[in-house]
Parts: C-alpha cells; sequence; structure tokens
C-alpha cells in the first residue's frame, strides 16, 4: 500500500497528475491491496468502477492479461488470479 | 470541492434548462445518458482541470475529462470546455514552445528535417478549418452490452476553429518517397512505464497529402491548450480523435506499415460490418479493420428523456449533426416516435466537417409521452441507425435517440 502510494505520488510530481486522484476509494477486502500495488503503477484507481458492474470474474481476468500483454503492466503472474477474484467479488456483474 | 451526492445522473431536471452551462456546472449537475454503466455514472464528478471548465471526470490519471451536453448546443465548442482524452499518464505537465522541435524522419522520406515552432510558422503558409474531433471511443458507455474502456457518454467530441499548416507542406521539405505507404505520428507524451507501448499512430500516405490534414498550433484564435496538445497537435478532419496526435514531436515517412499496439489490436472495428467507412488498406486483416471516419451523427441537445412540457406551448428541439467529412444535406425531426418525419431548419454552413446546427419547433397539441427522434442524413445519403452495430470497443453509436416528452 505505502509503496504504491509512493509510486502515484511519484507519478504525480513527475508528471503533474491532476489533483482528485486522492478521493478515489476502492473497496476493502482481499486482494485489494494487490490491487493497489499493481494497478496504481499506470492509472488510477478509478477505472474500475468505471467498469462496473458488467464483468465477471473471467472478464476481469482478461482485462488483467490484458494490461500485462497489451500494455506490458509489470503484475506478477501470482497476482493475476487475486486480483480478479478481487474485482469480480466487489466490481463483477450484478 | 463537489461532492459526490450533488452530482446528478440521468435525471431530468426541466427547470435547469433555463440555467446556463456554468450555472448548472457550479451547482455540480451534469446530464448523463441512461444507458450508462451503473458504476461509471457513480464514479463521475465535475472536476475542473487547469484551464478548463469543470468537466465529467471519467478518470484521473490518465487524465479522461467529458463535456457536459450543455457545451455542446452551439457550432464551435469552447476551448475551455473541449474534452480531454490521454492514453497514458506520461504527460509533460507543460511545454517550452522556445525549445519543442519536430523531426520528420523515416524510411520513406528523402531527408530528415527539423523544426522548431517559430519556423514552421514563418516557412509555411497558415491553413485552417473547422472540424470535429470526436474520440473513437465517444458514446462508448452506451454500448448495450457493455464493453471495456473509458465509459463516455456525448461528449467525448467538439467542434473548433483549427489553424497551422498543412502536413504536406512540411512533408515536402523532407521529400515523400515513392515507395511511402504510411506517415507515423508520435507526440511528447508516453507511459507511465517503460514497458507500455509509447502511443503513436499512422495513417494513410495519401491521407497525409491530402491538403486538409494540418499541424494545428491554434484552436479558435488561442494557442491549444495544454490539454488539447500543446504547440502542435495533428488535425485529420473526418477522422476520429486516435489521428490526432498531441504533443507532436515525430513525423516518420514510412515504407512499411506502423504494427504496434495502438494500430493492432487496439482501434479495430469488424471487417465489413460499418457500410461506407474510409478504407486504410495498409492496416486492413480479414478479420478487422482501423476505424477511420466518423459515421454520420447527431446530438439533441434542448431537451432530455422525460422532461415535462406543455399543451400549446412550442418546445425547441435543436441540436448539432456532423460527419466525416461529406457534409450534413438534411435533420429530420419526428414526435411521433417514428411515424412521421419532418425536415429542421439547419444553421450556418461551416464545411464538412464542421457541426451543423439544427432546429426544430414542436408545439404538443395532445397530453401524453410525445416521442422525439432526430435523425441526420449526410450528402451521401448515410443516416443514422434504428439498432445499435454491436462491435467490442463500443465504437460508431449512432442509434437514433428516443426522447420522450411528457406533455400536460
Amino acid at each position: 500500500m505505502r509503496r504504491s502510494f509512493l509510486v502515484a505520488a511519484a507519478l504525480a510530481l513527475a508528471f503533474g497528475a491532476h489533483a482528485g486522484e486522492e478521493k478515489v476509494r476502492i473497496k476493502e477486502d482481499t486482494g485489494a491491496d494487490k490491487v493497489r500495488q499493481n494497478c496504481n503503477a499506470c492509472h488510477s484507481l478509478d477505472y474500475i468502477r468505471l467498469n462496473s458492474p458488467f464483468l465477471d470474474e473471467k472478464g476481469w481476468e482478461a482485462a488483467v492479461n490484458k494490461m500485462i500483454k497489451g500494455y506490458g503492466a509489470q503484475i506478477p503472474q501470482a497476482d493475476v488470479k487475486p486480483i480478479a477474484e478481487y474485482l469480480g467479488r466487489n466490481y463483477g456483474k450484478r | 470541492m463537489i461532492g459526490r451526492r450533488r452530482f446528478i445522473a440521468g435525471a431530468t431536471l426541466p427547470a435547469l434548462a433555463s440555467l446556463s452551462p456554468l450555472a448548472r456546472a457550479a451547482k455540480g449537475l451534469a446530464w448523463q445518458p441512461a444507458e450508462l454503466p451503473a458504476g461509471a455514472v457513480e464514479e463521475a464528478v465535475l472536476e475542473k482541470l487547469p484551464g478548463k471548465v469543470p468537466l465529467i471526470k471519467r478518470t484521473y490519471r490518465p487524465p479522461n475529462f467529458e463535456t457536459p451536453i450543455d457545451y455542446l448546443g452551439t457550432e464551435i465548442t469552447p476551448n475551455d470546455a473541449f474534452f480531454v482524452r490521454y492514453h497514458l499518464a506520461g504527460i509533460p505537465q507543460a511545454i517550452d514552445a522556445k525549445a519543442w522541435r519536430l523531426k520528420v524522419a523515416g524510411d520513406g522520406a528523402r531527408q530528415p528535417v527539423q523544426f522548431d515552432l517559430a519556423q514552421l510558422k514563418r516557412e509555411f503558409e497558415a491553413a485552417e478549418i473547422v472540424a470535429v474531433c470526436q474520440c473513437s471511443g465517444n458514446r462508448r458507455g452506451m454500448s448495450i452490452p457493455h464493453v471495456q474502456g473509458v465509459e463516455w457518454g456525448v461528449g467525448a467530441m467538439g467542434n473548433a476553429r483549427w489553424k497551422g499548416i498543412r502536413l504536406r507542406d512540411v512533408l515536402n521539405k523532407a521529400g515523400v518517397g515513392g515507395d511511402a505507404v504510411e506517415v507515423a505520428f508520435n507526440g511528447a507524451d508516453g507511459p507511465a512505464l517503460p514497458t507500455t507501448p509509447d502511443f503513436a499512430k499512422s495513417i494513410p500516405v495519401e491521407r497525409a497529402l491530402d491538403e486538409h490534414t494540418l499541424i494545428a498550433f491554434e484552436m479558435n484564435g488561442k494557442p491549444l491548450p495544454h490539454w488539447n496538445g500543446f504547440p502542435a497537435r495533428l488535425i485529420v478532419p473526418g477522422w476520429t480523435g486516435t489521428y490526432w496526435v498531441k504533443h507532436l514531436t515525430e513525423i516518420e515517412v514510412r515504407v512499411k506499415p506502423l504494427a504496434n499496439f495502438w494500430m493492432t489490436p487496439a482501434y479495430r472495428i469488424p471487417a465489413g460490418k460499418f457500410a461506407n467507412v474510409d478504407r486504410f488498406p495498409t492496416q486492413e486483416t480479414k478479420d478487422n479493420q482501423p476505424i477511420t471516419d466518423i459515421v454520420v451523427n447527431s446530438l439533441v441537445t434542448s431537451i432530455r428523456d422525460g422532461e415535462r412540457v406543455r399543451r400549446g406551448v412550442p418546445v425547441k428541439i435543436e441540436g448539432i449533426a456532423w460527419d466525416g467529412g461529406r457534409g450534413i444535406r438534411d435533420v429530420e425531426v419526428s414526435v411521433d416516435g417514428g411515424r412521421s418525419w419532418v425536415l429542421a431548419q439547419l444553421g450556418r454552413d461551416l464545411g464538412p466537417y464542421s457541426f451543423r446546427m439544427f432546429h426544430h419547433a414542436f408545439v404538443p397539441k395532445e397530453a401524453g409521452t410525445a416521442v422525439v427522434m432526430v435523425r441526420a442524413f449526410n450528402t451521401r445519403g448515410d443516416t443514422q441507425v434504428s439498432e445499435l452495430i454491436f462491435n467490442p470497443a463500443g465504437y460508431h453509436n449512432n442509434v437514433i435517440p428516443r426522447i420522450r416528452l411528457e406533455v400536460a
């Protein structure tokens, strides 16, 4: 969590990210820390709720894999499943 | 700070119609289409980027901010209300116009050349055009079923008078070889991680040499806002915003098609699914083709679904129509759910790439629900569709709207 905050803060300094991002909250649940650690490296976490609730866990897993394969995200393979489970559970198809 | 609770989405508030956009924005209100995913509505807030009026925040980083519909009821979209769209978070905080350089090179160019901003403005003939800049994903949030991406409503677009120089004049200084097939563009913005593909796009060499393709420095008589590509951006009139590369720094004349993430698999439409769209042969595959020109479309800006009106009191049905450069021929309005149609009056013609205003006065005669529908036609006869042509990226949504007026 601390690391991801530092990453976000460093990005904000480097690129002048818009103030306001600090207001974005994601649901507290198992896996939220992995989401913060990984997803924050490239984008604010509002992308998650924005894209909800229409993907199931499988859809979210595909989204995470697209981040790795298409966008070059450095997400450890071991984190893919916990992230997809968290997203499916908290931001999945209702 | 604008609290989420004060942000009303999808609501119909007839009293608001009398407020100016600024007054509405000050109240923290903005209309959003009913089709948007619930999470997109919840996540939206009106927020101010430096130099902009409060816009609908879709995402903070990279910044994706949408123009509220209140600013889309005019031919020209104000610079400070113009939408902001970035893929990647590595956006320079400010660009020093004096230090900025534009490089033109590539295996399809005879010689590499480089210019500073003053040289470009001094050495080339000025050119300008009024053209719609519309994000390919405009209205993605209205795709049913929903698809992933920035869940835009109707305001990932705007119309402006762009002034700069012709791209072809600059290309001719480098010399375009006979074997060149595409011209590619890169801007000063880039990814947050070195492993993420930098955003770069190409267009067919014919399009690059078209007299209407510009390198713009100005927007509506002012220098480009930072968030819209200062100090120079590409203008590809008629084609979607993905090709309008911002903060332009490099131009590459290519003898081979550009193959990167942003050309394929990104920004693709299924092969043959949309009739009459422009070809981009060097990028087409058996299964899909790049999105190219904007499909004919319209937006009703004067009324909202569910609005209450009175019998005998004229209702203004107004808005804008546009397409990918054939120009708008007609706009038709129906007030009976599509059983009959009448021609709307058209506003000034600012050229085939511009928004065109339309107006129609409807006097409701009976109490009950009147269903208003609007469809635009371009000069080729293309019109809007009744049913969404679904595609995985949520592009080209020009479905004819059904706006219910409650007549009392």
